[in-house]
């Protein structure tokens, strides 16, 4: 369960201030948070993810107080419990598609690379049809096909939590469904949890709940 | 550490040219002092002991490093020569053996130096391959120049043109190898050694008849025909001769082998006199000297590529940095993902280490052979001295 009571963060320039009084959202529930663009809705997600720290306030997940866990201690929840698709990808330009999908195995500081996990970058570069370009490099990819192999590595240690920051905004509107659907299978199957930003409308109802980022705001 | 390798080894294979620029630059800043400090030990080393070997040179007198260079190194330094008869005198006092070196004639470019066979035995040249010359017209390869000219004992060797449009000079001479040296690692490697009598034929103060019509008497009738090249062969070898008295021909320097202390002093103090024409040296002190002037531009070379390589040192240290900040996405990519500090740190490191050991390897397999054949080059760099 994710849990944010009382958040309030400011960028250090001081020109976007972010508060969010309340927000809980249950275990394996599949949220998605929608609003205008430049609401926070990307920083939301960063400090669940514990890439950032509020200045006030909790972000509970499972009752750990990720914002008031020491760097070291944020880096290793996040690599371990959180599987994040950013909105710009963040590809390793120098590695391949299988590569790239391995990414969180090889920054592990314990976790050996095994055949199984390498067998399950595979397996998950079939699930996003990604399969016969594992060998390629991200450059030589289309916008799509990057965002979907930014899906992958997201998926590969079977995260708890699944943050989604516009992932189906480079996708034609066949595979929007179908990336969504491998997204929701996939954490299904691992009983996560999905909080994904999305612009789509479309896609909605296909969530168990969408929040109106302006009336979460709102509250504050 | 593997994966922190892995990454750097994949970031460097893609980003391959900067990488190679990056490790050669480093091989090159190791390698070039390095290996100008290993000839330039070698060529002090290799000076120092050829000169140590040899006591004593008689010439005539004028530059003593020319003279040195002259009777250890085979240039062609002496304008003045000494002649046979010099040598002979050495000979007859009875206190040294004197051996004479003629150089100043080349075969494709390799010095061809005449001498006694006592000279193979001073430097302790043994045969590796045929046997020693035994007549006139006859080679003996030193191992460097028989592998350059890439020649065996029973081929041939002609030696280079002085002057191709004298019709009346000296033509130049076909020489039989005889024989092969086995490498010794000083001139004598790169050299073509034939007797005093076989120079003194390519000097053009002997020489034979080919087509010899009629012998009667004092009377000889030759071909006129101009050849290319003079062939010494079992039918004419005979006919060869020399047109002057033997004591008065020429020798560029002849080394003298003292049999004792006292008798290296008793023959140096008869080539004191400064109205002599002839002096005799000692070429261990003429390198010595030689060696302080080396010295000094050794310090100046190695103040010159202390300031080089600082300044490439800090290039260096400022294309990693930049390298490093290019990477700056990839880094908050991985800090997004989760990776620890010291992930991320080794993941630079890696990369910082493996560019600096390859271009260790690198500036090694540079110095490595360098130092092997330093000794060979430092005998070409003193023999390709002016």
């Amino acid at each position: 369960m994710i849990a944010i009571y009382d958040l309030m963060f400011t960028f250090t320039n001081g020109g976007f201030r972010l508060a969010v009084p309340y927000l809980e959202i249950a275990a394996g529930e599949h949220v998605a948070v929608a609003g205008p663009s430049g609401t926070g809705k990307s920083t939301l997600l960063n400090l669940i993810a514990g890439i950032l720290v509020p200045e006030r306030g909790t972000v509970t997940v499972d009752f750990r107080n990720i914002a008031a866990l020491p760097d070291a201690a944020r880096r290793a929840f996040r690599l371990q419990s959180i599987g994040f698709v950013f909105q710009n990808f963040a590809l390793i330009d120098y590695l391949t598609v299988e590569d790239n999908i391995l990414t969180p195995a090889r920054i592990h500081p314990v976790l050996p690379l095994t055949l199984a996990l390498r067998a399950r970058a595979r397996d998950l570069a079939a699930a996003v049809g990604m399969a016969d370009k594992l060998a390629r490099y991200p450059a030589r990819l289309s916008q799509g096909e990057q965002q979907r192999v930014a899906i992958a590595r997201a998926l590969l240690m079977r995260p708890r939590i699944i943050l989604a920051d516009e992932a189906t905004g480079n996708l034609d509107p066949a595979n929007k469904g179908l990336i969504l659907d491998l997204l929701f299978t996939q954490a299904r199957d691992m009983g996560a949890t999905v909080v994904a930003v999305t612009h789509d409308h479309d896609l909605l109802p296909r969530f168990d709940r969408t929040i109106d980022f302006r009336s979460l705001q709102g509250a504050a | 550490m593997t994966n922190a390798l892995f990454l750097a080894l994949a970031y460097m294979r893609f980003h391959r040219i900067a990488s190679a620029a990056l490790i050669m630059a480093i091989a090159l800043i190791a390698a070039v002092p390095v290996g100008t400090r290993v000839v330039l030990n070698a060529s002090e080393n290799a000076l120092g002991t050829r000169a140590a070997a040899t006591p004593l040179i008689l010439g005539a007198r004028g530059s003593s490093l020319d003279l040195t260079l002259a009777a250890l190194y085979f240039t062609d330094a002496v304008t003045v020569p000494v002649t046979q008869g010099d040598a002979d005198a050495v000979w007859d006092s009875g206190l040294a053996m004197a051996i004479p070196l003629h150089v100043g004639f080349t075969a494709r470019a390799l010095p061809v130096v005449g001498t006694a066979v006592d000279y193979f035995d001073f430097r302790g040249l043994a045969v590796a391959a045929g046997r020693p010359m035994a007549q006139i017209g006859e080679a003996v390869l030193g191992a460097g120049a028989a592998a350059r000219l890439g020649l065996k004992p029973g081929d041939t060797l002609v030696t280079d043109a002085q002057n191709l449009f004298d019709l009346a000079g000296a033509y130049p001479l076909e020489l039989t190898i005889a024989g092969v040296f086995a490498p010794n690692g000083t001139a004598d490697d790169r050299a073509v050694f034939v007797e005093m009598k076989t120079v003194w034929i390519i000097a053009g103060i002997g020489h034979g008849h080919d087509a010899v019509q009629s012998v009667n008497g004092q009377s000889v009738v030759a071909s006129p025909a101009i050849q290319q090249f003079n062939r010494i062969t079992p039918e004419n070898i005979d006919t060869f001769h020399l047109h002057q008295n033997t004591a008065l021909l020429p020798a560029s320097a002849v080394l003298v082998v003292p049999y004792d202390a006292k008798s290296a002093a008793i023959l140096q103090g008869r080539y004191l006199e400064g109205d002599n024409p002839l002096h005799l040296i000692i070429p261990a002190t003429v390198i010595e000297g030689l060696l302080q002037t080396l010295f000094r531009i050794g310090r100046i070379l190695d103040a010159v590529v202390l300031i080089v390589g600082a300044a490439t040192v800090t290039a260096i240290a400022l294309a990693l940095s930049l390298a490093t900040q290019l990477r700056a996405g990839e880094m908050q990519t991985l800090f997004r993902l989760g990776a620890h500090r010291a992930t991320i740190a080794k993941t630079i490191g890696a990369q910082i280490a493996i560019i600096l050991s390859l271009g260790a390897v690198l500036a090694a397999t540079i110095v490595i052979p360098l130092a092997y054949l330093s000794p060979q080059i430092a005998a070409m760099l003193v023999a390709a001295a002016p």
